[in-house]
């Protein structure tokens, strides 16, 4: 019999080595976290995931108490609800704004979320802003830490994800500050620009400055996402590409990526613009008599890219003929490239760009 | 990889070897990271001081093309302090007596001539690998871009071999590939010694079945590797169709692959730039790109991943599959008369056996409780393999092979006495048709520059942040200086990324006999002030 515990009057299993906030999502019970990220260790900074423990004498983070057999928890009665709500508003209390741009980053809306659904509009406690934005020239990553609220996702990502230990804390209380070694830019730091501490965080303090640059295109408020693979390296993370009106606007990492499980490095994450750069091809070109490729349709083009194979295969044989099949295009691509060759030529004059 | 990706947070020992794996597959890297933190000892064996080493807890800075002589150096410690694990030996490999006979020359004092390692640290790199039940080897280019690749991967495998680290979580002999769809390029069958899912073009029964499958005759030898293609352009070779790849600049010896391609009677190129390759062809079609193109590609674990189109294609680019499809129709070609990807690549998973169970509705839902989708899948119901070799080798058993090292097919001389090894950066990606269009990558590597040790400075009359001339025996560019202590004395490092420092002019100084991977990680040079 595995060992059990109860959660809001049902008795549900538990695996070893679990939290409570681990079994209770497992059960989909719905616990808001601010400071929670899966991939990390847990923080319990926040103090939203409280839960009510019978026997205990104040209310626990279930993100840190581990599951244990017997216990009884209690996710959401007045007083817990009533707690958490005073906590959202001290946090909303020391920020700038919270209703911010999802294009901010993957979880830049998750206090935004919260405030929405706990109803607070605004907040009686007189807070002073904590965090002082950074001017950074950087292209990738916003620093507006007047929306950050200390819960150190963003340091531990970038020391327990990434193992980089670009950015740290500076100073207690209202004066706490995310910064780099001696408070520079990130490009002088360790930062990679890998664009997780962006992902991660869940105010929009650190924000996705190449992605803000479509908030304008952005009017409907439609953001499409499409899921697919990084187009760099053999790695092979999964992504959802951001879009709108037919133009790409921005890059997520995929948290359930079976490869990165939620990473990416800055290619990934920001090299994704040259797929609608004004210098792509956008017609077949073919080599006149003047020397010159020019511009042609599809028909004349396909026509004489036949002729010329079909003009060696008579004059020189089929071993004339040699395909080479792209490392980077989709299988179909190099299965028909392979097809091609083989059952056209009756050849294996085929190989790919592996070996350079 | 022999061992899926997320095993890379299981060793207890690492071994790196010619991989830059924090800038050149970075995300992978970040499981090397967490196992460290856990406790995991990591060895980095590597000419420069990458990023890598910086985290190793043993660095062992070998001479470019070194490698063979470090790892038999590694072997004969792990045979003479008896760290064979002998059941393994016994029950899954072959050769072993031979072997060890084999191995008791080459001393890891030997080896330190070679290498210029200490050889009590070849010592210890062995006792820490040869001690763990979970030992995990990475390797990229830096073992395979040489003329003894073949004898590099060989030499890997008599480590694992010895000390039976495969087929066990944290384990493996794991290369790590460069392009998103590199590994699904050559499972595909655009080899010419193999059709799809490696199957031999001269097995007879292969021959048979791809014979009675296409309806054409089939050639009974193997094909020309694309190197050997090149060589024999205007020769025997006069046309060419290339999908997707900028030779000029990827390939070595650039001078000699653009007179290549420019005494082709017929060049047909495939891209979505007008690269530097496009611009020699006599017809250039446009594709569609990434993020606009449905497909399926397989990443270095082996898993086979689903590409989707998110926008459309700017004007009238169209996939690669319907512009192959295009030509073959006009030639005449039967068998290419398809409507959508799905039917070809279900035809692919019907002819290749590591594909068997797949197809393309399976491969849409993704990563299941039921499926990992990792080749070898045999049939429907199979799940996919995330760890190869667990039981068996696919060819029987292991054989060790009695290696011998081998100088690179240039070293130095007075003409040309400096080290030049090539590689990649983190910002940039191979040629930079792509990074180099994408905006905000400039402002982290707005250039190329030469990785020089500060204390060689002074002897090639160079200063830090200024221009010189670089030549080999291909050729000679110019590029700017960088003094920095990743590069040791006597050796110096280039991307090949920019077309303005064409560093493949330069390289491209012999081919490995077998896989005719050119020798990209070692050029000798020479070095003058502009």
């Amino acid at each position: 019999m595995p060992d059990k515990l109860q959660i809001d009057g049902i008795d549900v299993d538990i695996i070893e080595g679990e939290t409570v906030l681990e079994v209770a999502q497992r059960h989909q019970k719905d616990i808001p976290t601010l400071c929670y990220d899966p991939r990390l260790e847990p923080f319990g900074g926040c103090r939203l995931c409280i839960v009510e423990l019978e026997g205990a004498r104040n209310p626990v983070a279930s993100c840190t108490t581990k599951a244990a057999p017997g216990m009884v928890i209690r996710t959401s009665t007045d007083t817990i609800e009533t707690y958490r709500k005073t906590l959202l508003e001290m946090v909303m209390s020391e920020n700038r704004e919270v209703d911010v741009h999802p294009l901010r980053g993957y979880a830049s809306r998750e206090l935004a979320n919260l405030c929405d659904e706990y109803k607070i509009k605004g907040t009686d406690i007189e807070g002073t802003v904590s965090g002082t934005s950074k001017t950074d020239d950087n292209p990738f990553i916003l620093r507006d830490y007047e929306l950050c609220i200390s819960c150190y996702r963003c340091v531990r990502v970038c020391a327990e994800q990434e193992g980089d230990h670009a950015i740290n804390v500076m100073n207690r209380g209202f004066q706490t500050q995310i910064t780099t070694e001696f408070d520079g830019l990130l490009k002088d730091s360790a930062c990679t620009f890998c664009g997780q501490c962006i992902q991660t965080c869940p105010t929009g303090a650190l924000a996705d400055k190449k992605a803000l640059r479509a908030v304008d295109e952005v009017t409907d408020g439609t953001i499409d996402k499409t899921r697919t693979i990084c187009p760099y390296c053999g790695v092979g993370c999964s992504v959802d590409v951001l879009s709108n009106n037919e133009n790409i606007i921005g890059i997520h990492p995929a948290m359930d990526g079976p490869a990165n499980q939620g990473a990416l490095c800055v290619k990934g994450q920001f090299a994704y613009d040259f797929v609608q750069h004004p210098d792509r091809l956008k017609t077949p070109l073919i080599r006149a008599n003047d020397g010159e490729l020019h511009e042609a349709s599809w028909e004349d083009a396909l026509d004489l890219a036949a002729e010329g194979f079909r003009k060696v295969n008579v004059e020189h044989g089929r071993h004339g003929i040699y395909g080479i099949a792209s490392g980077r295009a989709p299988s179909e691509a190099a299965y028909l490239m392979q097809k091609f060759i083989r059952t056209g030529f009756g050849t294996n004059y085929i190989d790919n760009c592996s070996r350079a | 990889m022999s061992n899926p990706l997320v095993d890379m947070q299981k060793p207890d020992v690492i071994f790196c070897i010619g991989t830059n794996m924090t800038e050149c597959h970075p995300v992978a890297a970040t499981g090397l990271k967490k196992a460290i933190a856990r406790g995991a000892k990591l060895i980095v064996a590597d000419p420069r001081r990458i990023g890598l080493a910086e985290l190793s807890h043993l660095y062992l800075p070998l001479r470019v093309g070194s490698d063979t002589a470090l790892l038999l150096g590694m072997a004969h410690v792990i045979a003479r302090e008896g760290l064979i694990d002998e059941r393994f030996v016994e029950n899954r490999t072959t050769g072993f007596d031979d072997f060890f006979e084999h191995i008791s020359q080459w001393t890891p004092e030997w080896a330190e001539t070679i290498t210029g390692v200490p050889a009590q640290d070849i010592e210890t790199a062995a006792m820490w690998y040869g001690s763990s039940d979970a030992a995990a080897i990475y390797y990229t280019l830096g073992i395979t871009e040489h003329i003894c690749g073949v004898e590099n991967v060989q030499s890997l495998c008599n480590l694992v071999l010895m000390t039976g680290n495969v087929g066990r979580e944290g384990t493996g002999i794991n290369p790590m590939r460069g392009q998103n769809n590199i590994q699904g390029a050559g499972d595909c069958g655009a080899l010419p010694n193999n059709y799809p899912g490696f199957q031999s073009v001269t097995d007879p029964e292969h021959q048979a079945k791809f014979k009675a499958v296409y309806g054409k005759e089939v050639d009974l030898e193997k094909g020309i590797t694309k190197v050997t293609a090149l060589e024999l352009c205007g020769d025997s070779i006069h046309a060419m169709l290339i999908d997707g790849e900028n030779t000029l600049l990827s390939d070595p010896d650039r001078e000699h692959c653009e007179h290549a391609l420019r005494s082709l009677d017929h060049l047909v190129v495939i891209d979505i730039f007008l690269t530097e390759t496009a611009e020699l062809a006599d017809v250039v079609l446009p594709a569609t790109a990434w993020g606009e193109t449905d497909g399926i590609c397989t990443n270095t674990e082996r898993r086979v991943q689903r590409l989707r189109a998110a926008v459309p294609p700017p004007g009238k680019a169209k996939p690669d599959w319907w512009i192959i499809c295009e030509i073959a129709k006009r030639l005449g070609f039967n068998g290419f008369e398809y409507n959508s990807p799905e039917p070809i690549f279900n035809e692919l998973c019907s002819l290749s056996p590591i594909y068997a169970g797949l197809d393309w509705e399976r491969i849409e839902n993704g990563v299941t409780d039921t499926f990992n989708n990792q080749w070898p899948v045999p049939h429907r119901e199979h799940p996919g393999t995330p760890r190869l070799h667990e039981d068996t080798f696919v060819n029987g058993k292991g054989v060790f092979s009695k290696v011998h090292y081998r100088d690179p097919a240039e070293t130095i001389s007075d003409d040309f006495p400096v080290w030049l090894t090539t590689g990649r950066r983190l910002q940039s990606y191979h040629t930079r048709t792509q990074t180099g269009r994408s905006q905000g990558i400039d402002y982290l590597l707005p250039e190329e520059s030469l990785e020089v040790n500060p204390a060689d400075l002074d002897k090639w009359s160079l200063s830090d942040g200024e221009w010189c001339k670089m030549s080999s025996a291909r050729g000679s560019i110019n590029i700017k200086v960088k003094a920095t202590n990743r590069s040791p004395q006597g050796t110096v490092f280039a991307s090949f990324s920019f077309a303005d420092v064409p560093v493949n002019l330069l390289t491209g100084s012999g081919y490995d006999p077998i896989t005719h991977t050119a020798e990209l990680k070692v050029c000798p040079v020479k070095l003058e002030p502009l």
